[in-house]
């Protein structure tokens, strides 16, 4: 279902129009209010007047993480303190947290895009939304909180961890919404099995997964185990939390709420803008925020983008799923590697499930990636010679894809630590 | 008669101490290892065992998540002298029979000894041995040893 159709299916010309309205307001504001944007302005020797449609963005300064954390906490408010009516920062674990702070106005936009995010993935009134994204500082919690309370779903506040009380909800209150990383539903559904508890049947309908790059196999994973349509979100704190972008139900690229996040595909070595298909860094514009707005935010999360309209009857521009990071990406001898790719490969051998762990070493000067896979009972064979036929297909598999040697090994289950969060996939052992 | 006996195959990681934890597992729970054999590679291994009772075996590994399961292999009984195993071993070979991996099983007294064995065809491998006039012994009969 569309949520908003006036904006969600607003005409290409109008859309362009409305972005280039909003920009110019934006930056109008943002010269004014706000000296870090200013002097960044001053610099590249841009004012506001300069800025007379969206085509013009391009002579705008981009806006990094580490800037972000130089003008931290308040630097980058654009309202007086007592405007603001709610602050969320993100973890803080690489370094100084960014903060986002809203406006009553921004809280509502971000209820609204939330309602577009659950909505596109059939959520209505009648549902029961587990949401099982923590609830605090971490913007997934009250933001799917307060999309769900727009729509008018029953939501159930659980925040994360605590899987017994988490399956002991799934069974008593039938949620037919689960909302949570996409590791996390599959540990999860792990935990149901090991009480004989079948997660399958509990009559969940949707699944609203983000906060951590996963690949098509995990989702065809997760919807299997889970019988349920798994959504893939996508948001970040320092544009707003959840809710910047969503697929609908055709799975086909997450719907940017352009009309408030303009974006952009840049070259993430030269800053170059790059046409539409092409694979590069996600840069975001936050159109109509007013406590923290950022000018061409640099997202670190690799994607691409489709602005041609999606069968669901959507205009706004389509990413694909996140590749990658930006920060993320391992170098082994010179190639770049994602872990969503080698999970991705790995997945496709028959009984594969997405618990692995990357180990990079450097051994004679000569990387080593080493891709730990946990066995699994539908894996397991009583020879030795099937099972080492397993790593090395998944080695040749791998040598196919990326071009780079591997080498696969098979480890017991529960063996790779389990995350309530964010998966952590890679140990780099090197000393960079 | 001729049967096959169930065998417990484990998958274990090659880390140290993981065969003890293993085997003291099934200790603890009263299980007796009559005969075994371990393959290894240097990441992981295959433990084979066969217990008096595989079920209740299966069930104590799997409730501590480890992977196992059950597979079918033949008893083979073979006379305690020179030539005895290679006289098994001529008679499958000689039916086209491969055997994927044996090993003996340990007992007290006895005339005859006897070894475990994986084959590619049981059903045609215990054709062939009784063919042969070689014995294979059943789960029960191997039990009651």
């Amino acid at each position: 279902m569309i949520w908003n159709p006036d904006f969600e299916a607003l005409s290409r010309p109008a859309m362009t129009r409305l972005q280039g309205e909003r920009l110019g307001r934006l930056v109008d504001v943002l010269y004014r209010r706000v000296p870090f944007y200013c002097a960044k302005m001053q610099d590249r020797g841009v004012r506001p007047q300069d800025v007379q449609g969206v085509c013009d963005i391009r002579k705008l300064p981009f806006t990094t993480k580490d800037e972000m954390r130089d003008v931290y906490p308040y630097g980058l408010l654009a309202v007086g303190l007592p405007d603001i009516v709610e602050i969320h920062t993100s973890s803080g674990t690489t370094g100084k947290p960014v903060v986002d702070a809203y406006t009553r106005a921004d809280i509502e936009v971000w209820a609204e895009v939330m309602a577009r995010t659950l909505a596109a993935g059939g959520t209505t009134r009648h549902d029961i939304v587990q949401n099982a994204y923590g609830y605090g500082l971490f913007t997934g919690g009250l933001g799917v909180h307060y999309g769900a309370r727009k729509i008018g779903a029953t939501v159930i506040p659980i925040s994360g961890g605590n899987t017994k009380r988490q399956l002991a909800i799934l069974r008593d209150f039938k949620s037919t919404v689960l909302t949570c990383t996409p590791s996390y539903s599959l540990y999860l559904a792990e935990a149901a099995r090991e009480e004989g508890l079948d997660l399958g049947t509990v009559g969940l309908k949707a699944g609203f997964f983000g906060a951590e790059p996963w690949s098509q196999s995990m989702r065809e994973e997760i919807q299997d185990t889970l019988h349920a349509l798994a959504i893939d979100i996508y948001g970040l704190t320092e544009i707003i939390g959840p809710g910047v972008a969503a697929e609908c139900e055709h799975q086909d690229g997450l719907h940017i709420c352009e009309d408030h996040f303009y974006p952009e595909i840049i070259d993430p070595a030269t800053g170059d803008v790059l046409p539409d298909g092409e694979k590069g860094e996600l840069v975001i514009t936050t159109l109509t925020k007013e406590g923290t707005p950022l000018l061409r935010y640099r997202t670190r999360d690799i994607t691409y983008l489709d602005r041609s309209p999606c069968v669901c009857g959507r205009t706004t521009a389509r990413m694909h799923r996140v590749l990658g990071r930006t920060d993320d990406m391992l170098i082994i001898r010179g190639v770049n590697v994602f872990p969503s790719q080698i999970e991705e490969i790995i997945l496709k051998v028959d009984g594969v499930e997405p618990h692995y762990q990357l180990v990079v070493e450097r051994r004679d000067q000569l990387d080593e990636l080493e891709v730990q896979v946990e066995m699994t009972e539908k894996m397991f064979s009583d020879e030795i010679r099937g099972l080492e036929k397993m790593e090395h297909t998944m080695e040749a598999n791998l040598y196919a894809s990326l071009n780079i040697h591997t080498r696969v090994k098979l480890v017991e289950p529960k063996s790779i630590a389990r995350s309530e969060g964010k998966a952590k996939r890679i140990i780099d052992k090197r000393l960079l | 008669m001729h049967m096959s006996v169930r065998q417990i195959s484990i998958f274990l990681q090659n880390t140290k101490g993981r065969l003890a934890e293993v085997t003291g597992l099934l200790a603890a729970r009263g299980i007796n290892i009559r005969a075994l054999s371990l393959a290894d590679t240097a990441d992981f291994g295959v433990l084979r065992i066969i217990v008096g009772d595989p079920d209740a075996c299966l069930a104590a590994l799997k409730t501590s998540g480890i992977i196992a399961q059950v597979t079918e292999v033949l008893a083979v009984e073979i006379e305690d002298k020179p030539g005895g195993l290679s006289r098994v071993l001529a008679a499958l070979d000689a039916a086209g029979l491969n055997v994927e991996y044996m090993y003996a099983y340990v007992e007290k007294t006895r005339d005859n000894a006897i070894v475990i064995c994986k084959v590619d065809d049981r059903q045609h491998a215990m054709r062939v041995l009784e063919e042969n006039g070689i014995g294979t012994l059943s789960a029960d009969a191997l039990k009651a040893l």
